[in-house]
């Protein structure tokens, strides 16, 4: 059976129960599902912030999730895949992001979901800004984000 | 070809998008972002560490060595943040 990724990008909130509930729902070959949110901080570097402000590029967005998608699916025996990735204002507390794998074992549930989050971090092309009494300013990349990308690549 | 800014190099250049037609000696992303900042003060604040831009060619990836010839739309943007 082909599995085709769910991939979403959207503005709204979204309900993490339910999309894990959706991937294993009625089946019984999937024996292990992991799902990994990403969710708003009230703080950055030790500073209170107001609200975070994702900015995205449409269409490029969805093709390079979609090209990791593939690939996660290529390199690891998974019955299903949900991403979804939200865009606009997103006030502490809220989900950002959301991965969540199905597998027949949980060691490729894992693995794909780091995989995953490891590629979104660093080449998902999305951009945060944070607020706060400060005023706004863009949040920086990290070198350590990039390592851990990194080490996914085969030699 | 159309060009487009994002993040921090957008609120620097002014623009989202643009379109423009660079002289056929402008062959790579360097070339580009070279001629873009001779054109005004914007872009070259926009471009003033060129090693921290990242550059896409039709919604992919690419290094700035890549040959701009054929590219319909060209993205330039920081390093990403999401996830």
């Amino acid at each position: 059976m082909t599995v085709t990724a769910t991939i979403r990008i959207q503005e709204a909130d979204f309900d993490v129960a339910q999309e894990i509930a959706t991937l294993s729902k009625g089946r019984t070959d999937v024996g292990a599902v992991v799902s990994f949110s990403g969710i708003c901080r009230g703080s950055e570097q030790g500073e209170p912030i107001a609200a975070l402000t994702l900015e995205h590029y449409p269409g490029m967005a969805e093709a390079e999730i979609t090209r990791h998608a593939d690939e996660a699916l290529a390199r690891w025996p998974l019955q299903g895949l949900t991403i979804i990735h939200r865009f606009g204002r997103i006030a502490p507390g809220e989900n950002i992001v959301l991965v969540v794998t199905a597998s027949a074992h949980r060691r490729a549930a894992f693995e794909a979901a780091e995989f995953l989050m490891d590629y979104l971090k660093t080449n998902a092309p999305f951009w945060k800004r944070e607020e706060s009494a400060r005023g706004t300013n863009w949040i920086e990349a990290r070198d350590h984000d990039d390592a851990a990308a990194a080490r996914w690549t085969k030699s | 070809m159309k060009l487009k800014y994002f993040a921090w190099v957008r609120e620097r250049v002014g623009k989202a998008e643009e379109t423009v037609e660079p002289p056929a000696e402008v062959r790579t992303v360097a070339d580009l972002i070279g001629w873009l900042t001779a054109r005004d003060d914007a872009y070259a604040y926009a471009f003033e560490k060129p090693t921290v831009i990242r550059a896409a060619i039709d919604h992919a990836h690419v290094k700035q060595d890549a040959a701009i010839i054929g590219a319909r739309e060209i993205a330039f943007f920081p390093p990403m943040t999401g996830g």
